[in-house]
């Protein structure tokens, strides 16, 4: 059965004139961890509000669970857990008091529900009586996780959780949210770091309200179908520019420490074409190899 | 060492019994893209906040464009640039009235503001979209004109504090070729980021964890210094061992 279902779910603003999210239409399977990736302004935020039912579709259903967003959103509200992009956990309280709150208000308690949220809790729980507002930015977000699972919901939504948050921390984000999986919550969660992408089950790649594809991390980097090739050592901006003036470029941007290049053809004969066009430029000791592409280059490829 | 653009030696600063920032020393090179990386919590807020002459320093020395962090924080004002990925443009405000205001903030007369506005507008080819309000640009666009605004003073340094975050990959490549070239211009750029790839970028690295900056080379010497083959592995290694996690 599928946790989540949109069928063409579109959300306008400003009186039609801002199309924030496109009649956009996916299935998230029961226990998967489904990642919304995209830049600011693709409309993932606009997406978790409709399926929490906090704000109202212009066309278009969704369900959560088998519940309709819009007539049965009481239901829901019940089942799912949604930690929003921004920190909105009441900041002179302490740790301790709005996890009370939030474990009350659904009718449950700590204790009931401890095992679940145990693993991240006993991190912050040194800090129990610390008032939310006091706690650095990585405690926040374990406490905001904790306080969205207390009521043990059956769908986690999860609003661009690790942005501003470093690679460390963002890590072990990713890794708690592996355990939760495993427990068979499924997971909605949005990201605009495209590294992250490797670590859900299924992703959606978006911009600008629409979605440029729906795949399995590996499919989205096999679709991309076409050869890339690496550059590395030397004066790399410099090498940039000229490269983008060869005739056969499609693409060179920064990755990194190399570059990586598109070009017109795959034609087995590029990589020595392009050593020769960079020495003919200047560049003698550059080197040059095919490489495999990350979900970055897809997502550029895509852009077009 | 006398041309250098910031030059800190020991730069503390407590809060109470916490140092949020301990006997940083470095300094930063005319036309030097500078990253500052560090945890959450190391204490890169803190450090910029000093330089760009927000907070008073504990002790220590530090000197930015010249001037001191003690007693000369308004010209340091007058001779950096900021700009921040959270906050940079009026969204409500149109092209050239941003123009307009940064440039009167920064104490441009009338008369040049009236040209460099122009200038500016055709160089980043946004003549067309000078009355637009800057909240219908695309986000490509409205990062250039952020970044153009930040240096309209002509400063000799720009704090970039996370100036990426959460802009697509092509956007934040493009944003990237600004500070080259910006930085080719002679403007020393100072910048922070979570981005690792981002960090390759930079002429220089520094990283901070729980307060000290504890690696301060290039990507390629950081790399060979810790056996590493990106500069995520770098990060890593160093931030793993962050004891400290407060903001």
């Amino acid at each position: 059965m599928n946790a989540i279902e949109l069928n063409n779910l579109t959300k306008t603003y400003n009186d039609g004139s801002i199309t924030a999210v496109d009649h956009l239409s996916f299935d998230v399977k029961e226990g998967e961890l489904y990642g919304l990736i995209g830049p600011d302004g693709a409309g993932k935020t606009s997406i978790f509000r409709m399926l929490t039912t906090l704000l109202l579709p212009d066309e278009g259903t969704a369900k959560v669970n088998g519940y309709d967003i819009v007539k049965e959103y009481k239901t829901i509200r019940n089942i799912v857990g949604y930690m929003p992009g921004k920190f909105s956990l009441y900041q002179d309280l302490t740790v301790e008091e709005n996890l009370n709150f939030f474990a009350t208000l659904f009718g449950t308690s700590i204790k009931e529900n401890y095992d679940l949220i145990k693993d991240i809790y006993i991190q912050i729980e040194p800090y129990k009586n610390r008032r939310a507002g006091k706690l650095s930015g990585g405690m926040k977000q374990k406490l905001a996780l904790c306080c969205a699972l207390i009521h043990k919901p059956t769908v986690l939504f999860l609003d661009e959780p690790t942005t501003g948050v470093d690679a460390v921390s963002r890590q072990e984000f990713w890794e708690m949210l592996g355990r939760l999986k495993k427990q068979g919550i499924t997971i909605l969660v949005s990201t605009p770091y495209m590294d992250e992408a490797g670590l859900c089950d299924k992703i959606a790649l978006m911009q600008s309200g629409k979605i440029l594809s729906i795949e399995k991390p590996q499919a989205v980097i096999s679709n991309f179908n076409e050869k890339l090739y690496g550059i590395s050592k030397g004066n790399l901006y410099k090498i940039m520019l000229d490269l983008r003036k060869y005739e056969q470029t499609v693409s060179c941007f920064a990755f990194g420490d190399a570059l990586h290049l598109r070009l017109k053809s795959n034609a087995d004969d590029n990589v020595s074409n392009i050593k020769m066009y960079l020495k003919n430029h200047g560049y003698m000791d550059t080197e040059v190899k095919e490489i495999l592409p990350g979900i970055e280059d897809c997502f550029i490829k895509l852009l077009g | 060492m006398s041309d250098a653009v910031i030059i800190t030696d020991k730069l503390t600063k407590r809060f109470g019994d916490f140092i949020a920032a301990n006997e940083l020393t470095f300094t930063v090179m005319p036309g030097e893209i500078f990253g500052f990386l560090g945890a959450n919590g190391a204490g890169k807020t803190t450090a910029m906040r000093m330089l760009c002459g927000l907070s008073t320093p504990s002790s220590g020395k530090a000197s930015v464009a010249g001037f001191d962090v003690y007693t000369e924080v308004e010209k340091i004002k007058l001779n950096i640039g900021y700009m921040s990925q959270k906050f940079s443009l009026y969204e409500d405000l149109t092209v050239m009235e941003n123009i307009k205001f940064y440039a009167g903030i920064y104490g441009l007369s009338d008369q040049e503001i009236a040209d460099k506005g122009m200038a500016l507008l055709q160089q980043l080819d946004l003549e067309k979209e000078s009355k637009k309000l800057v909240r219908e640009l695309p986000l490509g666009w409205k990062q250039k004109l952020s970044f153009s605004v930040a240096v309209i003073h002509k400063p000799k340094i720009v704090f970039l504090d996370e100036p990426t975050g959460g802009v697509d990959p092509v956007t934040r490549r493009q944003f990237w070729d600004l500070i080259y070239d910006a930085a080719d211009k002679g403007v020393t750029i100072f910048v922070t980021t979570h981005y690792m790839d981002e960090a390759e970028y930079c002429n220089r690295i520094s990283i901070m964890v729980d307060g000290f900056i504890r690696a301060l080379d290039t990507p390629d010497h950081l790399k060979q210094q810790f056996n590493a083959k990106s500069m995520n592995e770098v990060f890593y290694a160093l931030a793993r061992e962050a004891k400290r996690s407060a903001d």
